[in-house]
């Protein structure tokens, strides 16, 4: 296996934790992490496998992974603003049906 | 004349007016109100101009930066595009008009209404605008943020909950998405729809790219089981936002699944087509009895819209052109209902501060202006002719009927009947005197207008079928002349 | 959540990784993509740095819609944010940070302008530009400084749509000989691309930093 491979692979790991993480943590901060490893999953997928170009990488994948970086900081910071304004609002940083559990 | 109209690259502004708006509303906030209704009346101009250049040349296939794909990125509109945008242009005029008079102009803050709007429609125009699946990513963005902030400006516990479910679902979505795209681009070389479609075959890579992409448009449509984000969203949001979003929003990403199942994953589409049928008829039974159970206004309208959003999967397990033709005539006719429903529910809100349905106080008689629009509405979502809804359903009806399907069309019957019974729950507490009465406050006539205007578009629906028929075909966007048996 | 729902969410997710590994194997080992078309057209790019080709020219349309949720992302965050009160900004910085500002404010700065400058042959661009200003200006927010009273209101305003602004501008302007949106005439590329470039890297500088501070400035008087 080629070492772009052994890195793709490892960014569908990461997608996929980051996945679990999404679904399994309850606070709001850490969901936005999972979600932040999700992209860098799929962004380290991205430019891994541009690296099988037999002589310079791809350079397409990589002008898509810089304008998912700026997508990704953007839905961030508007996550980031909301989660404060909730906590702000309810005292937790948890959606309200996750509150109610025990 | 005309050919000289036709020069114009009309295509292009499309996008770019609502963006220039944006950010002339951001600038000048005191003016929000006169400069956001200009760029909406621009942009509606500038959508017309480009149907009626689209009637004139056929498919316009736009290449931005002059570079041809795969290279650059194209901007491609047939019938299927331009019909969306003029659904969007046509909603996104009625909200337009209603929120000059529903929010407050706030001087301190040049971040209010019309810049998150204006963004809003610009992506979406972009989005039924695109030929390349990453451009499309970043038009998805575009679109789920402006949502999310636009839910948020209600300010409560309620809106905000809602906008962070919203904010966490639709970015999970919009990252399957990618990963769909990453793992496309790798295999074939080119993120354009055009050249995928020929070039997708049989394979891992496909189905994997298949799975994550139509699970996240399915995701952001709200298809049973999926869609338990949407109710508390759509309805604790401002009203013209809830009136955007089950109107437009939903339909958007709709739009995008159509796109991927015609035009890059025909080879590989297995047998999704029935379990999107069964999905579909399970929202529609599901919705419309949850609808029935709701005591406030607003959220029986949300969930009416789970309800409604199954019939649009309907035409998948189906498989025959005219069920396709109806299931874009009950996109385009729910729009205009929906959001005319909206509005005239966020009137009555107004109107009394409440939206409890057993405590309408005589509404009907108070506010005669909103209650037509939601009646009218309601024949259309109801499919009662004539009016769009009932051209859509008898369209789906015709072709389960055709090929003998008897239970699609039981579901699509029973479907009209949960959906009269609860517009008809509505009217009836409309007209009966409450055990309380409140104090009424004004609601402004442009509000109630707005909302009779759209409501009188979806009966306009049904009228008018042969022109958004004939437009569809332009393109031949969902393969009906090459109809498999 | 109970011990039987976790398990098969694992279960669910290792077979998710399963497939999609199993994908990702299964792509040919050795391929060019569009590096070789992209190659092929350099010369007519106006730059020689691919990934800045890309980024500004080819997929330029892509970049403009990005700068645009960028500014959406700004317009979500003001209008959940109250404004900033008088109490907010002064917390006073240790010497160690205020020394660190003095010290490093300048450098940053020149940095920046070179990764702007050199984003043209090597890498580098408005957005890694950009995101060194914002942490410039990060610094300085964690001083306690802050844009004071008529700066903050329309000049803000101005600079946080510089780049988007000059981004339509260019692309709407080109089309005015009969040439496609953002089809840069051949021998005026790099002087265009470095134009949107510039005001690119004030904008996300300022944007960023914005985002950062989370509310809305104060602002002396009404613009």
């Amino acid at each position: 296996m080629s070492l772009s491979m052994l890195y793709a692979l490892a960014g569908v790991g990461l997608f996929v934790l980051g996945l679990h993480g999404l679904i399994v943590q309850t606070h709001l901060l850490r969901k936005i992490l999972a979600l932040n490893i999700m992209g860098s999953g799929v962004f380290m997928l991205m430019v891994a496998l541009a690296r099988r170009a037999p002589e310079n990488p791809d350079p397409v994948p990589h002008a898509m992974v810089i304008t998912g970086i700026v997508v990704a900081v953007s839905a961030t910071a508007l996550a980031l603003a909301l989660i404060l304004r909730l906590q702000a609002m309810t005292g937790r940083a948890e959606l309200p049906e996750q509150q109610t559990r025990p | 004349m005309s050919s000289g109209l036709n020069t114009i690259a009309w295509i292009v502004w499309i996008i770019l007016i609502p963006l220039i708006g944006a950010m002339l509303c951001f600038m000048w906030p005191r003016r929000g109100n006169l400069l956001g209704m200009i760029s909406a009346i621009a942009t509606v101009v500038v959508v017309v101009a480009l149907y009626l250049q689209l009637l004139d040349q056929g498919v316009i296939r736009y290449a931005v930066g002059g570079w041809r794909a795969p290279l650059g990125i194209d901007l491609y509109a047939d019938g299927l595009s331009v019909l969306m945008l003029l659904m969007s242009a046509l909603v996104g005029l009625g909200v337009s008009f209603y929120a000059r008079d529903y929010f407050k102009q706030d001087d301190e803050n040049p971040a209010g209404f019309w810049p998150l709007w204006l963004l809003m429609w610009t992506g979406l125009n972009a989005l039924f605008l695109a030929a390349d699946i990453f451009n499309l990513y970043v038009t998805l963005e575009l679109l789920g943020l402006s949502a999310v902030a636009l839910i948020a400006l209600a300010g409560s516990k309620d809106a905000l909950a809602g906008a962070m479910r919203y904010l966490l679902v639709s970015l999970l979505g919009s990252l399957c998405y990618l990963l769909g795209v990453a793992l496309l681009y790798h295999a074939h070389g080119t993120v354009d729809i055009q050249l995928l479609g020929s070039v997708v075959t049989v394979h891992p890579v496909s189905y994997a790219a298949l799975g994550l992409m139509i699970a996240a448009m399915v995701l952001k449509s709200a298809l049973f089981p999926l869609h338990f984000w949407l109710p508390l969203a759509h309805a604790s949001a401002p009203t013209p936002v809830s009136a955007l979003l089950s109107a437009v929003v939903v339909k958007a990403s709709f739009y995008l699944l159509l796109r991927l199942w015609f035009d890059v994953f025909p080879a590989v589409t297995l047998g999704l087509g029935l379990l999107f049928g069964v999905l579909g008829a399970a929202a529609i039974l599901w919705g419309s009895v949850q609808a029935l159970r709701q005591t406030r206004l607003k959220l029986l309208v949300a969930y009416s819209t789970v309800a409604q959003l199954g019939y649009l999967f309907i035409p998948f397990a189906l498989l025959s052109p005219i069920a396709w033709q109806g299931g874009v005539y009950f996109m385009l006719s729910h729009a205009l209902a929906k959001a005319a429903m909206f509005m005239a529910a966020g009137n009555i809100l107004k109107f009394g501060g409440h939206d409890r349905i057993a405590d309408l106080d005589r509404v009907a008689q108070r506010l005669p202006i909103t209650m037509t629009a939601f009646c009218l509405a309601g024949v259309s979502l109801m499919g009662l002719p004539p009016s769009g809804g009932f051209i859509a359903k008898w369209l789906l009806l015709e072709a389960a009927l055709t090929f003998e399907q008897w239970l699609w069309a039981a579901v699509i019957i029973v479907g009209g009947l949960l959906a009269a019974g609860y517009v008809f729950k509505v009217v009836g507490y409309a007209f009966t005197q409450a055990d309380h009465s409140h104090d009424a406050r004004p609601v402004a006539l442009t509000m109630e207008w707005a909302a009779l205007g759209l409501a009188v578009g979806a009966i306009t629906l049904g009228l008018i079928a042969p022109y958004p028929m004939a437009l569809l075909a332009i393109g031949d966007p969902l393969a009906i002349r090459e109809v498999s048996p | 959540m109970n011990k039987a729902s976790s398990i098969l969410l694992l279960a669910l997710l290792a077979s998710l990784a399963v497939v999609l590994g199993y994908a990702v194997l299964s792509l040919p080992g050795q391929a060019d993509g569009l590096a070789d078309t992209v190659a092929a057209q350099m010369d007519s790019s106006g730059v020689s740095h691919p990934v800045t080709a890309v980024l500004l020219n080819f997929r330029g349309y892509d970049t403009l819609l990005e700068m645009a949720v960028l500014l959406l992302a700004l317009f979500g965050v003001w209008s959940l944010a109250p404004q900033a009160h008088a109490g907010m900004s002064a917390t006073s910085a240790g010497p160690v940070l205020t020394a660190l500002f003095r010290l490093l404010t300048p450098v940053m700065i020149l940095v920046a302008g070179y990764l702007l400058w050199v984003g043209a042959h090597a890498p580098g661009g408005a957005f890694q530009a950009g995101s060194v200003l914002a942490a410039a200006g990060v610094l300085m927010l964690l001083c306690g400084k802050r844009l004071g009273g008529r700066l903050a209101g329309w000049p803000l305003r101005v600079g946080l749509v510089l780049g988007t602004a000059m981004f339509v501008a260019v692309a709407a302007a080109v089309m005015l000989g009969g040439a496609h949106l953002l089809q840069y005439p051949i021998e005026w590329a790099s002087g265009l691309i470095l134009l949107i470039e510039a005001a690119a890297t004030l904008s996300i500088g300022i944007t960023l930093i914005a985002l950062f501070l989370g509310v809305r400035p104060i602002t002396g008087q009404q613009p």
